[in-house]
C-alpha cells in the first residue's frame, strides 16, 4: 500500500506528463490527443513505480519488458520514458520531425527503451506473448506488461493471442486495456461492439481484474495482484476518460487522432486557443484529475 | 559444361535421379540447427507434419509451439520471441504465411528488424491436386519488396537443409519458399551453399539462363540439349533472390549478353523482376521471363501443371532462341 503522500507525488507526476504531452503535440501539429490524456495515470504508476527498468541502461536483461500494442498514443509513452530519465525532456518537441527518435509510430531502433515497433493494431499482445514464452521457457524472472486500446479488440489478431497467452499459461503477462469507449469514428460500441469484455476474457481463461485508470492506488494494486496470480495471464480492464485532465477533450471522440491547436472544430474552442486552454487547466489542477480525488 | 567445382549431383542427367521434396530438407536441417543452437524454437499454425517440423518437436518438445490456425499470430509470436533472444523458425503454407500475415511480416519482423525465419511450404504450381488456393505463386514479391527481408529459394531438398542451418545463424528476417511435391536432387552435401551467392551450375558464353528452385534442373536439362545446337548455355542457380548476387549476374550479362529467367512463380515482381530490375540499371540486355503469366493455377498434377502453364525445357529452348535473335 502506497502512503497518501506518494500515491499524491504520482498524481501529480501524471499530470506533469499531460502538461509535456499537450505541448508536445501542439509542436508537432499532428497526432493522437485522447488516448495519451487518459493513459498519463498508467503510464506513470508504471514507469515511476511498477516497471523493474533502469532508464540508464535500458537493455537491461531482467528489465519488465511493456509492449506498446496501440502505438498511436505514443506521445504518453515518450513523455512518460522523458520524464524517467530515458532522454531528454526538451526531446519531446521534436515528435513527429524529420530525423526524430520520436517517430509518429515507435520504433523500436530508433530510441533506446522500446521493447517493439507498433501502429498497426492488433499484433502487441502477439508480441508480449512471445516474450512472456520465453521467460517461462527459461525460467527468467521478468514479467511482460501489454498495453492495448479497446478499439484494437476488433483485431482478429487480438483473439489468436488472447488464446495463445491462455493456453501456455503465461501468468508472467499482464495486459491492460485503454477501455475508453472511443475509436476514430466513434464510440466503439456504435463501430463494433464488444461489451462484455469482461465475460469475453474470463471465458478465453484469463484473470480479469476491472479498475478505475485514473485511481493510482487502484492501477497499482491490480498490478500486484495479477504478479500473484498463478496459470493465467491477467487482463486489467482499465476505466478511462479519454481526453482526461482536459475538459473539452474529455469523452469526446473528436480528440482521437487530432492535436490541440491544429484545426478548429464545431463546439471546440479556437484552435490558436485550445492549447492554452488545455494548459491552463492542468497548470492550476482545476481539471478534474483534482477534484475527483480530493 | 558441368560446373566440375560444384561437385553435383552426377546423375544430373540420368532418368533416375534422386527426387525429394525441399521441405524434408528443411525439416533436416532445422532438426541440426536445433542440436547446435539451443535458442532455435519453432512455432506452427496447425501443419506440423506438412511442413516438416515433426522430427524437431518430438526431439526438443520444450521448444516447440503449435499456435493453432492463427497465421497472423504464428508471426507475431515469433517476433516477440525473437526480441526475446530466440531465433524462431515459424512454419506454414506460403498462401497463408507469408501471404495472409503480410503486414504483420512487415512492421514486427521486418521494420523491428528481429531475426524471425518464415518458412512457406507448398509454394509454386507444383502443390498440385489442392489448386489455386493453395498455390502459392505471388510469395516471392510479397517478401522482396520489405525491406531487411532475406528470400530464399532452395534449389533441392540438400541446399534446403543447408540454407536452413545457414538461416539460423545470420541473424536476418529471412524467408524460405519450399515445394511440397519432390524436386530433383541438383546438388549433393559437397554442392557449396552460401546466402547470397547465385553459382554457375552449366559453364557457357552464349546466353544465361538463371533459375530458381526446381527450374534450375530444367534449365540445366535445356542447356545440355542446346549443345546439339552449338549454343553454349551459361545456368546459374540464384537461390537468393534478396539480396540478389549482383556480381556473379552482371558477370553474365557483360559476358553473355542475353538472359532467361525461369522460376515458378507469376512473372510480375519475382526472380524476372528482381534480375531485370538489376540488369536494366547496370548492364541492359535482353532478358525472357518464364514463369506463370499472371494467372492463378488449378487443380492437378505436379507434371501436368508444369507443363500447362509453360515451365518445361522446351519453353525454357525456345525462350533462349528468342533472346538470342534479340542479342546484338
Amino acid at each position: 500500500m502506497l502512503s497518501a503522500h506518494e500515491v499524491k507525488q504520482l498524481e501529480l507526476k501524471a499530470n506533469e506528463i499531460r502538461i509535456d504531452l499537450i505541448k508536445m503535440l501542439e509542436e508537432a501539429g499532428s497526432g493522437h490527443s485522447a488516448g495519451p490524456l487518459g493513459m498519463a495515470d498508467i503510464f506513470t504508476a508504471l514507469y515511476f513505480n511498477i516497471l523493474n527498468i533502469d532508464s540508464k541502461n535500458p537493455n537491461l536483461a531482467e528489465r519488465d519488458r511493456l509492449v506498446l500494442s496501440n502505438g498511436h498514443i505514443c506521445p504518453v509513452l515518450y513523455t512518460t520514458m522523458a520524464h524517467r530519465g530515458f532522454f531528454p525532456v526538451e526531446e519531446l518537441k521534436t515528435l513527429r520531425k524529420l530525423g526524430s527518435r520520436l517517430q509518429g509510430h515507435p520504433h523500436r531502433e530508433a530510441l533506446p527503451g522500446l521493447e517493439t515497433t507498433s501502429g498497426p493494431l492488433g499484433s502487441g499482445l502477439s508480441q508480449a506473448s512471445g516474450m512472456a514464452a520465453v521467460a517461462k521457457m527459461d525460467k527468467l524472472p521478468w514479467r511482460v506488461y501489454c498495453l492495448m486500446s479497446d478499439g484494437e479488440q476488433d483485431e482478429g489478431n487480438t483473439w489468436e493471442a488472447v488464446m495463445f497467452a491462455a493456453k501456455y499459461k503465461l501468468d508472467n503477462l499482464t495486459a491492460i486495456m485503454d477501455r475508453n469507449h472511443i475509436q476514430i469514428d466513434g464510440f466503439t460500441e456504435d463501430i463494433m461492439p464488444l461489451d462484455s469484455l469482461k465475460a469475453k476474457y474470463e471465458a478465453f481463461n484469463w484473470y480479469v481484474i476491472e479498475i478505475d485508470g485514473h485511481n493510482m492506488q487502484e492501477i497499482i494494486d491490480a498490478c500486484h495482484e495479477a504478479e500473484a496470480i498463478h496459470d493465467k495471464p491477467v487482463l486489467i480492464l482499465a476505466h478511462t476518460i479519454p481526453g482526461k485532465g482536459v475538459d473539452f477533450m474529455e469523452n469526446d471522440y473528436k480528440w482521437h487522432g487530432a492535436p490541440p491547436g491544429a484545426s478548429d472544430m464545431e463546439g471546440e474552442p479556437k484552435k490558436e486557443e485550445q492549447a492554452k486552454i488545455a494548459l491552463k487547466e492542468l497548470r492550476t489542477l482545476r481539471g478534474k484529475i483534482r477534484s475527483e480525488h480530493e | 559444361m558441368i560446373n566440375q567445382n560444384l561437385k553435383l549431383n552426377p546423375k544430373l542427367f540420368d532418368e533416375d535421379i534422386e527426387e525429394a521434396p525441399t521441405r524434408k530438407g528443411f525439416g533436416e536441417g532445422l532438426v541440426i540447427a536445433g542440436d547446435e543452437n539451443p535458442n532455435v524454437v519453432a512455432l506452427c499454425a496447425d501443419l506440423t507434419e506438412s511442413t516438416r517440423m515433426e522430427e524437431f518437436k518430438k526431439k526438443n518438445p520444450s521448444r516447440f509451439f503449435e499456435v493453432g490456425v492463427a497465421e497472423q499470430n504464428l508471426v507475431t509470436v515469433g517476433s516477440g520471441m525473437a526480441a526475446a533472444g530466440k531465433i524462431p523458425f515459424v512454419a506454414s503454407y506460403a498462401t497463408f504465411s507469408p501471404g495472409r500475415n503480410w503486414e504483420q511480416i512487415r512492421t514486427t519482423i521486418c521494420y523491428n528488424n528481429v531475426p524471425v525465419k518464415i518458412v512457406g511450404s507448398h509454394a509454386g504450381i507444383s502443390v498440385g491436386p489442392d489448386g489455386a488456393t493453395h498455390q502459392a505463386l505471388e510469395d516471392i514479391a510479397l517478401m522482396r519488396a520489405l525491406p531487411n527481408m532475406v528470400v530464399i529459394v532452395p534449389v533441392d531438398a540438400i541446399e534446403a537443409k543447408k540454407a536452413t542451418i545457414a538461416m539460423s545463424k545470420d541473424k536476418m528476417p529471412d524467408y524460405l519458399r519450399l515445394s511440397r511435391s519432390n524436386v530433383p536432387t541438383v546438388t549433393t552435401e559437397e554442392t557449396p551453399f552460401e546466402i547470397g551467392k547465385a553459382e554457375v551450375f552449366f559453364e557457357g558464353k552464349d546466353v544465361t539462363v538463371i533459375a530458381c528452385g526446381q527450374m534450375v534442373h530444367r534449365a540445366l536439362l535445356a542447356a545440355e540439349d542446346l549443345k546439339k545446337s552449338n549454343i553454349s548455355v551459361r545456368v546459374i542457380n540464384c537461390s537468393t533472390i534478396k539480396p540478389l548476387d549482383s556480381k556473379t549476374i552482371l558477370k553474365a550479362a557483360e559476358e553473355t549478353g542475353a538472359i532467361v529467367t525461369v522460376e515458378e512463380h507469376q512473372v510480375n515482381g519475382g526472380l524476372g523482376g528482381a534480375v531485370s530490375e538489376l540488369v536494366s540499371a547496370h548492364f541492359p540486355v535482353p532478358i525472357k521471363i518464364i514463369g506463370i503469366e499472371d494467372h492463378f493455377g488449378e487443380s492437378g498434377e505436379p507434371e501436368e501443371l508444369l507443363e500447362k502453364f509453360g515451365l518445361t525445357v522446351e519453353n525454357i529452348i525456345k525462350a533462349v532462341t528468342q533472346v538470342l535473335r534479340m542479342k546484338h
